[in-house]
């Protein structure tokens, strides 16, 4: 996401506890660096199994995934972690911003998306609202959501699941054109609560729906 | 293949064009003669003393074939190729009965039938050894010519046992016509039976040296693939450190090396090899990469489908690039461009955070904005927008009304 957004209405006292998991110990440390005063940096790995261990020992509030990791991939770490701590939330953070990546480790479970370009002030934003339970979508994220749900026809599937809202589709055009959340609610005139619904209500449509565009894709991409 | 211009040229032979082995032609290019000329050169060698066709047999085993042309076709693709070659055979084979009776060798024996399909059986054989070298040089190409060797080895099994059916009937052919059947088909068992236990002994070793045959070719293959990777790491990579090194004095200018290098090595690794100017969000890809490196400034890519490209398109790209410019020179930052492609055309926005302006009282140096992008998109048809709010930034949306042959990005 772009441009600081002040998430202080929704901060708690306590810090949120943090594990960063990436194969490059500079990038741990620089964002460590960047952010470790607004959040707690709880934890580190650098490989698949040593994530596995660490986020079950500490129990953080966010995890920021790597995407590319020796071992299996970000999406082995949350094969091995979502099912047994649901109240654990997974950022993923990836250098590439390719589209296996981000429907990769989205399906797997990650509630949002940033890309490493990112600035400070917007991932500590990232990290706040995937605490809080929302979903957070980087333009590109949105324009491969645009993508594959474009057609309209779907197969014999879940119908809700299967196709965006016009306003899911309005707000998911919004962010790719770079808009923030309070832009988008300012844009379609609705609170920015209702867009982080409307965004979390599309992530778990990406996350759940067989629609055959998606399954195919992914299918296609070797990450289901 | 490339030779240093200093080694003289090889004699080849022919891959196109050929009637039997391609050497008439190779030869005939190699000295620049038409090759209707080799061609009779050696019809009239075979009358002496069918010396033009013992030297025809050896240049065919010899010589080597002419490395493969990936663009063009090769004869073994075309309709009718196989025709002509058993006709050349054929025409090989009467020659030979011609010369020998010639010479006064009786050639309407009961033996010389199947003497002849000894040599037609060899031929093929021969020609089969032919297309499998062929084979084996496309492999060298590329990796994605392992699938066509594994179909030519599959098309050459039947032509493999044909080749050996037919020295095998004209052997025993002969064998029978010299004298008592039941003694030569003895014979022949065990020399079969000979064969198989001399198979026996040997698989071990043909199998080994099967194995480190494609150890080697594994290998080989591995290496270049390392030696293209360390060429392209060097040529941009190593460049790119460099140059920054030299410029850590100045943060732009490192940006700007550091994203175009991004770029160019993301473009190597991920974008698939083909056509790549020929789309919508191709030409905007090359022209943002552009701007990048002009301006210092990051620019974002989203793209939803694609169109192929058409003047209107073009006048679309110039005048997205136009705002882009516009959103580096002014904003600065992230500048974010989202293209959108549907049944009822384009759209495309270009929004940037900068300080914003008001529209209604554009500077000077706006103008460029109103003239290049939006007279150009009327001059097409199509709608341009300039929406900005001091302190929100800037967003230009283009629209471009269908027909422009949308077709789905995959």
């Amino acid at each position: 996401m772009s441009g600081p957004e002040t998430s202080l209405d929704r901060g708690s006292a306590a810090p949120l506890r943090v594990v960063l998991v990436d194969d490059h110990r500079l990038f741990r440390s620089g964002v460590r660096a960047e952010i470790g005063e607004r959040v707690d940096v709880v934890g580190e790995a650098g490989d698949v199994d040593e994530a596995i261990a660490v986020i079950h020992h500490v129990r953080p509030d966010v995890v920021l995934l790597d995407v590319h990791l020796p071992g299996g991939g970000g999406r082995a770490v949350l094969d091995a972690c979502t099912p047994d701590l649901p109240d654990v939330r997974f950022l993923a953070l990836s250098v590439s911003d390719a589209a296996d990546d981000v429907i990769g480790v989205v399906r797997g479970g990650a509630r949002g998306y940033v890309t490493k370009a990112i600035s400070a002030d917007d991932l500590v934003d990232a990290i706040r609202r995937v605490a809080d339970g929302d979903a957070v979508f980087s333009p590109r994220l949105a324009g491969f959501v645009l993508d594959a749900f474009s057609s309209g026809a779907t197969d014999a599937g879940d119908e809700a699941l299967d196709s965006l809202s016009p306003r899911e589709r309005e707000v998911m055009r919004l962010i790719a054109r770079g808009y923030t959340y309070r832009e988008v609610a300012k844009d379609l005139v609705l609170s920015v609560k209702t867009v982080e619904t409307h965004v979390s209500s599309v992530l778990r449509k990406l996350q759940l729906s067989n629609r055959h565009e998606l399954a195919r894709w992914a299918a296609a991409h070797r990450v289901v | 293949m490339d030779h240093p211009p200093s080694l003289p040229p090889r004699v080849r032979r022919a891959r196109r064009g050929r009637v039997l082995g391609g050497v008439c032609r190779g030869i005939a290019h190699h000295l620049g003669w038409p090759v209707e000329a080799t061609r009779v050169g050696f019809v009239l060698l075979t009358f002496a003393g069918g010396f033009g066709l013992v030297l025809y047999a050896a240049y065919w085993a010899w010589l080597p074939v002419e490395p493969a042309d990936p663009g063009a076709p090769d004869d073994e693709e075309s309709q009718g190729r196989d025709l002509a070659g058993v006709i050349g055979l054929g025409a090989l084979a009467v020659g030979i009965v011609l010369l020998l009776s010639a010479r006064g060798i009786e050639v309407t024996g009961s033996w010389s039938v199947p003497l002849l399909l000894v040599g037609v059986g060899v031929a093929v054989l021969w020609r089969q050894s032919d297309d499998s070298r062929r084979a084996e040089l496309l492999a060298d190409v590329g990796a994605s010519a392992r699938a066509t060797t594994r179909t030519a080895v599959r098309r050459s099994v039947p032509r493999v046992l044909l080749g050996l059916a037919l020295v095998l009937l004209g052997t025993l052919g002969v064998l029978a016509s010299q004298g008592d059947l039941t003694a030569s088909l003895r014979g022949l068992a065990a020399a079969l039976l000979a064969l198989a236990g001399l198979g026996l002994v040997l698989l071990p070793f043909v199998l080994g040296w099967w194995r480190d045959l494609a150890t080697e070719r594994r290998a080989r293959i591995r290496s270049e693939e390392r030696a293209e990777i360390a060429a392209q790491v060097h040529d941009s990579v190593l460049q790119t450190l460099t140059l920054i090194q030299r410029s850590a004095h100045d943060p732009d200018e490192v940006v700007r090396l550091a994203r175009t290098e991004e770029r160019a090595l993301r473009r190597w690794l991920y974008t698939p090899v083909g056509d790549p100017g020929a789309t919508l969000v191709a030409a905007l890809e090359s022209e943002i990469a552009d701007v990048e490196a002009a301006y210092a400034c990051a620019v974002e890519l989203v793209h939803v489908g694609d169109v192929a490209r058409d003047d209107r398109v073009d006048a679309l790209v110039a005048a997205a690039r136009e705002a882009v410019v516009n959103a580096a020179k002014h904003a600065g930052g992230t500048v974010q461009v989202y293209v959108e492609c549907g049944e009822t055309g384009v759209e495309l926005f270009v929004r940037d955070r900068g300080t914003g302006f008001d529209p209604d009282a554009v500077p000077a140096d706006r103008l460029g904005l109103r003239e290049s992008v939006v007279a150009r998109m009327a001059r097409v048809g199509g709608t341009a927008r300039v929406r900005s709010e001091p302190g929100e930034g800037t967003e230009v949306s283009l629209a471009l009304a269908a027909p422009l042959g949308v077709r789905s990005w995959t």
